[in-house]
């Protein structure tokens, strides 16, 4: 009903529309000094009115300001695209007003939190004298959170270890043309090979005069690259295995894919990783011992394979039934129309469902604590129950949150870009 | 018969319990061309997919180039590799430019080298003229030029039988001629066609043989010039006459 009413007020000015604009500046700049004094200085200049009223009269003096200088064309920029991208209509003036007022309320705060009150010069708990963050606590446990339990002196082979993976990555995109069929080969096969033995060799270490390192001190970031870097290179392919087996016309393939994939899809993932940990030895012959990392490795993968391959199903459901009878009237046999006809049309579809899971795989990596592994999260678990650093945990977590966006970031952008290379039809 | 390259023999097929296909018998000698007509639902398209088993019949036998179509047929592809199919959707595969939709199926299937393949390419696409736009993909194209592109990509395999399965229904009218002409010209070059369409014009200027289907079945067989001047059964002359 008010906002009906405040048409009368325009009309009323609506003959001059210079009256109007600077009215409408005015409201609005009223609206907003009113919230700011109201939050950092604890003085309300509406404080006459009663109070279910001046609580929200910043709202509704803001309102009534962007309400005035919605005007149809006024030759000024920064004003015609205020009121093209927020200003449309009353709704949109308030919920503009409302964001523009979250910022002012949020914003100061939590930039003090983060930048101007808080801490970095320093070593010791006793640095932390502002009001604000500690960040001297990640910078005295930054080693720990990035290699876990990895012995100070031995850090730089999980850092060779990572740049001559990342080389052999790299290196994909500079093949020659004529190799360009093999790259999802070299990056489905012979990648996590030659990273498995860089792994085993260096990370590891045992021989060539590197110090043995067992996998129980494996932690910190690194240690979540490592898993989810395994685990998405193996669930991609074996996903794309049990689509097609789940859709397969052999029953045997048909009904072993489907039962698998529904049994890993019903059970919890901390389930899964407690079994590896728990039971999977006890099916194994006495003397034998797979290492704990490779059990996790290898149930996450599982895991998410079974989410990949649903994702991937949707793909294949998606293409028209014409392009499997092209395929097989040029006398191509199941695996030739799959490789070269379904499946690229498939996977490209289904990028933004891929990229999905890939994300929620790499936000599912901290579980593995339940194993006895700490990566990033863990680590941060184990260092807030520090005595010499109680107090932190608020610190650590948005650390980790802002680590973990980042990586999630890159890689949704990433699948963006994908989505744009592969788009040729439609 | 010696010459003939496909012989249909009592087929017949069923949607579940409905029965699509009745006792169908249909002998294609080689460079016939055969047009089959009929109102839509009456089998015509599962007849010719059945020609390629893109569809499976129940009962009875059919024998393409000498090898019989069924379950056991082991090498269902090589059949494939000798039959080309235009379908009434074009679908060609809109993540490959149109040169390399020619070329896929050579390259993988016939085992020729790329240089061979798209010379090939090349020649057949020169034929239904859009060579031009070899390079774009599928989605770029009008339909008219889609169709086209899919009779090459299919006669890249070299086939010695062409199946078209109503190559012009989802064409704008402007568009059919250009088309048909291709047909026309495939169809003077000797080539072994069966056509399922209503492009009645096409039909008398190249088919040898009409057949006209209801209900699964085949209703009448005639040469051409009999099946348009004096047909024989009650249900021809109905439809003929809706459709002229």
């Amino acid at each position: 009903m008010s906002i009906n009413n405040f048409n009368l007020l325009k009309s009323k000015f609506q003959k001059n529309r210079n009256i109007s604009l600077i009215l409408g500046f005015l409201f609005f700049s009223i609206g907003i000094i009113d919230f700011y004094l109201n939050n950092y200085y604890n003085t309300n200049i509406t404080s006459f009115l009663p109070r279910i009223i001046n609580f929200f009269t910043p709202l509704i003096f803001a309102v009534i300001g962007l309400h005035l200088i919605r005007v149809e064309f006024s030759g000024i920029k920064i004003l015609d695209s205020l009121n093209k991208n927020i200003n449309t209509s009353n709704f949109n003036a308030v919920l503009s007003t409302s964001i523009i007022l979250l910022i002012i309320f949020a914003a100061p705060p939590l930039l003090n939190w983060l930048i101007f009150d808080a801490n970095f010069a320093g070593d010791t708990k006793e640095a932390c004298t502002g009001g604000g963050a500690c960040w001297v606590y990640i910078k005295v446990w930054f080693n720990r959170f990035m290699y876990g339990m990895y012995p100070n002196a031995e850090q730089w082979r999980v850092n060779l270890t990572f740049i001559t993976v990342l080389v052999f990555m790299g290196a994909g995109f500079f093949v020659p043309a004529r190799l360009k069929n093999y790259l999802s080969l070299y990056y489905t096969l012979l990648l996590p090979i030659i990273s498995f033995i860089l792994i085993y060799y260096i990370i590891s270490g045992g021989s060539f005069g590197l110090v043995w390192v067992e996998t129980g001190a494996w932690g910190g970031l690194s240690l979540t690259f490592m898993v989810s870097f395994f685990s998405l290179i193996f669930c991609f392919p074996l996903g794309m295995m049990l689509a097609l087996g789940r859709r397969s016309n052999l029953p045997i393939v048909k009904y072993s894919s489907l039962s698998f994939i529904e049994f890993w899809r019903g059970v919890p993932l901390i389930t899964v990783l407690f079994m590896s940990a728990v039971m999977f030895p006890m099916f194994l012959p006495d003397g034998t011992y797979v290492d704990k990392l490779i059990r996790v490795v290898v149930a996450i993968t599982l895991f998410e394979a079974a989410y990949t391959a649903e994702v991937i199903r949707g793909g294949l459901q998606a293409l028209p039934r014409g392009q499997y009878d092209a395929a097989k009237s040029l006398g191509m046999g199941y695996w030739r129309m799959h490789v070269f006809v379904i499946l690229p049309q498939a996977l490209k579809l289904v990028i933004p469902g891929i990229a999905n899971t890939f994300l929620a795989l790499i936000k599912d990596t901290p579980l593995i604590f339940v194993v006895g592994l700490l990566e990033l999260v863990g680590m941060l678990n184990l260092a807030k129950t520090n005595p010499k650093w109680l107090g932190f945990s608020m610190e650590g977590y948005v650390f980790a949150g802002i680590i973990f966006w980042i990586i999630c970031y890159s890689m949704s952008k990433y699948s963006q870009n994908l989505e744009l290379k592969y788009k040729t039809d439609r | 018969m010696p010459d003939s390259i496909i012989q249909i023999q009592k087929v017949n097929k069923w949607f579940g319990d409905f029965q699509v296909l009745k006792d169908i018998d249909l002998v294609v000698k080689s460079k016939e061309k055969i047009v089959v007509c009929g109102p839509s639902g009456s089998g015509k398209s599962t007849l010719i997919r059945c020609i390629n088993r893109l569809e499976e019949h129940q009962k009875g036998t059919i024998i393409v180039d000498g090898t019989e179509i069924s379950e056991d047929t082991k090498n269902i592809e090589q059949v494939r590799a000798e039959v080309g199919m235009v379908f009434q959707q074009f679908n060609l595969f809109p993540h490959l430019s149109i040169l390399d939709n020619c070329t896929l199926a050579p390259i993988w299937v016939k085992k020729m080298s790329k240089k061979d393949a798209e010379t090939l390419a090349t020649e057949h696409l020169e034929k239904v003229q859009i060579i031009d736009q070899a390079q774009k993909f599928p989605g770029q194209l009008s339909g008219g030029q889609q169709q086209r592109a899919a009779i090459a990509r299919a006669l890249c395999m070299e086939p010695k039988i062409m199946l078209f399965d109503e190559p012009t229904s989802a064409l704008d009218p402007e568009m059919i001629k250009e088309v048909l002409d291709v047909m026309v010209n495939l169809a003077k070059q000797g080539m072994t066609m069966i056509v399922v369409t209503h492009e009645m014009g096409f039909a008398k200027e190249v088919a040898d043989q009409m057949i006209f289907m209801d209900e699964g079945m085949i209703v009448e067989k005639a040469m051409t010039k009999d099946f348009f001047d004096n047909p024989k059964s009650e249900r021809t002359k109905l439809f003929l006459s809706q459709i002229l």
